[in-house]
């Protein structure tokens, strides 16, 4: 009860002068992102046309797939009151060492059984992190560190370090399959590889679950509210299960077009680049203590996030700089989306 | 609330067994004056990382501090790169050193400032915040160093404070424990330590009990700041150059090192006399498997292992058998579930 006053206190405090826009703000945080997505965009082709070259275009959506998909993952997990870091490990250890058992055992493996495996592998690592997140108690930020440092090492420790240059069979013809082509004005082929296809089939999915399923009801509810999801009749167990065997999925498939995309395996790929996946996400709107969030927001969160990454150089601002930019902007993104944040504020 | 848990005497134990193996193990090599200089040399750094990021979890509100690394090495780079500009580190050797902590301490300070700012008044979920102020950090020692590593030199003080010797202790660990000593005692016995635990353990009761939470809040992530800066300074000493990637593994080890000394990550427990006993015994643990020649991928993958045992440990409370006040802790095993 008093908690509901002091929320609905702060809340009136934030409303403010804009208590339209605010509360379309609120309903609706991914039209900031939209609003920042397509003002950055202006800006940088004011700066420099050569943005709005298909080319460049055609990178920044090869550049989303892989930060996409761990996005939709990290999503799932974000709207049922958790965080994952281990993501990128999971996909690393897993495409690494599907490579390696193709490459000597089954050569002429077709691509959807690799996409297959690769998948049941990430399931099996992140239904591991959703045992343990459930089992022990702890936050999922901590238990998930260890377990990248636990996935990550036991690769590079038992499995391999060494970079495997020439893919197996399907796996390097895969990443090369383009859906259309054409020449640009200076002569070079460009392209946009099949695999772009798999992240909107993956969104649209995630979509479906989040919102058309019980399931996803559950992960909403869990994330607002774990103690009441636990007495509406909720099982707390499967849906921990459910959100890091999926974000495990998406890692593994995730890792898989990374090397097809790349044509090349290298185990120390990937790791590191966990904090701008989260930080697309949180800018999409999705709030990191849990039960918001939408897909569409996260889709803009990875494109605004890929964007800022790809055009710092465009507009003329030296890549040692590149840092700096990007951590003020996750920093300015969060404080401007705390406004919204704080009216649902749970009590604790 | 000062419930004592076991970890204390299970810590102690561990670095008996740690001796005894490391001793078996090297054929007494392990036990050498040497060794163990060198590893008591290596404690501090990671070991100042390790309070602050329990200072962090203690104060509560999903509190944690995972730019503590990369503010250790910007004010290294910070300091060495304005001070060098002013004094040379071979003919004022004085002065240089004196600057130069004061610089690294300075930017701990704001570093940690802005942290706590940011999480206290903009209410910035500390995971967030410290993911991005890291990047921030790191982004800014980037800048200052233009990507490369800065040459510290061996100015004399500055250079004892990482590499001389006091009665045959290094002066980095002494100063390391004068400086666990000071906040233990804070943390005990001012109202500050009394705010941050209670802030961490329930902060409504404490908001309704009117403490000044906010400054609570951002008192500790600006201690924090400045033990990151301490780490940064001892670095700087001892390893005579300055990088803005150095120590990447420290932010698992700092959290490792606070978990298995039973701080509490959801807040409002953790002793600095554990958080000491635990760096030591992980310093022991690392060495050990330096001498038995296994790398370093084997050891990031032993720690990831160790953190999760260890939360295994602490959520099935098995230390508390070890505890002499075993019956006293089982009676409050209710209350973390009572208060969620």
């Amino acid at each position: 009860m008093s908690a509901a006053g002091t929320s609905h206190n702060q809340a009136a405090a934030n409303a403010g002068p804009g208590g339209g826009l605010s509360g379309l703000i609120a309903k609706r945080p991914e039209f900031v992102t939209l609003v920042l997505l397509m003002a950055i965009c202006i800006a940088v082709t004011i700066a420099n046309p050569a943005f709005l070259q298909p080319s460049t275009l055609i990178d920044i959506g090869r550049a989303s797939v892989v930060t996409g998909l761990f996005a939709l993952g990290v999503f799932v997990i974000l709207a049922a009151g958790g965080i994952d870091v281990s993501f990128t490990a999971i996909a690393a250890l897993t495409m690494y060492s599907i490579t390696l058992l193709v490459q000597k055992y089954a050569p002429d493996l077709s691509i959807v059984v690799v996409f297959a495996i690769a998948i049941a592998g990430g399931v099996f690592l992140g239904v591991v992190n959703g045992f343990l997140v459930y089992t022990l108690r702890v936050p999922s930020l901590i238990v998930t560190i260890g377990t990248q440092y636990f996935f990550r090492g036991g690769l590079l420790a038992f499995i391999g370090t060494t970079w495997i240059m020439e893919l197996p069979g399907e796996m390097a013809t895969f990443g090369r399959l383009s859906l259309l082509e054409f020449e640009t004005a200076n002569g070079a082929i460009v392209s946009l590889p099949v695999y772009f296809l798999i992240l909107p089939v993956v969104a649209v999915l995630t979509w479906w679950i989040m919102r058309r399923t019980l399931m996803g009801r559950a992960i909403f509810s869990l994330g607002g509210n774990p103690e009441v999801t636990a007495r509406l009749g909720y099982n707390v167990k499967i849906v921990h299960l459910f959100v890091f065997g999926y974000a495990g999925a998406l890692a593994g498939l995730a890792g898989i077009v990374h090397i097809t995309a790349n044509r090349l395996a290298n185990p120390f790929d990937l790791v590191g680049t966990e904090i701008s996946v989260i930080a697309a996400v949180v800018l999409g709107g999705a709030r990191i203590t849990g039960g918001t969030g939408s897909v569409i927001g996260t889709m803009l969160g990875v494109l605004l996030v890929v964007v800022v990454d790809n055009v710092l150089v465009m507009v003329g601002i030296p890549s040692t700089w590149q840092r700096v930019f990007v951590g003020a902007f996750i920093l300015l993104a969060a404080a401007f989306f705390v406004t919204r944040q704080r009216k649902f504020k749970p009590a604790k | 609330m000062r419930t004592k848990d076991g970890h204390f005497t299970v810590l102690v134990a561990l670095i008996v067994v740690l001796m005894t193996a490391g001793a078996i193990v090297s054929g007494g090599n392990y036990l050498s004056l040497f060794n163990l200089q060198s590893m008591a040399g290596q404690v501090p750094e990671i070991g100042l990382l390790a309070i602050g990021v329990m200072l962090a979890m203690s104060v509560g509100n999903g509190g944690i501090e995972l730019s503590g690394i990369a503010l250790a090495n910007l004010s290294g780079v910070a300091a060495a790169t304005l001070v060098a500009g002013h004094f040379s580190a071979s003919s004022d050797p004085g002065m240089f050193s004196l600057f130069f902590i004061l610089v690294a301490l300075a930017v701990g300070l704001l570093g940690g400032l802005l942290n706590g700012l940011l999480i206290a008044y903009l209410k910035i979920t500390a995971i967030l915040c410290t993911l991005g102020t890291q990047m921030f950090f790191i982004g800014l020692a980037v800048v200052l160093s233009d990507g490369r590593s800065v040459r510290v030199g061996a100015p004399g003080p500055l250079y004892e404070i990482g590499n001389g010797f006091l009665f045959e202790i290094p002066i980095s660990f002494l100063l390391f424990i004068a400086v666990a000593g000071l906040i233990g005692f804070v943390l005990r016995y001012t109202p500050f330590g009394l705010w941050l635990m209670l802030n961490g353990s329930n902060p409504k009761a404490s908001e309704y009990a009117g403490f000044p939470q906010n400054k609570v809040i951002i008192a500790t992530y600006t201690v924090s700041g400045v033990l990151s800066s301490l780490a940064g300074i001892i670095i700087a000493a001892r390893t005579i150059n300055v990088k803005w990637d150095y120590g990447t593994s420290y932010l698992l080890v700092a959290i490792l090192i606070a978990v298995m000394a039973g701080v509490r990550p959801e807040g409002g427990y953790g002793r600095v006399v554990c958080v000491v006993l635990s760096a030591i015994a992980l310093q022991m643990m690392s060495s050990m498997l330096n001498f038995m020649g296994l790398s370093n991928f084997v050891r990031d993958f032993a720690w990831g292992a160790l953190l999760l045992g260890f939360l295994a440990i602490g959520r099935f409370r098995l230390t508390d058998f070890f505890s002499p006040q075993f019956r006293a802790v089982t009676a409050s095993v209710q209350r973390p579930q009572a208060r969620k």
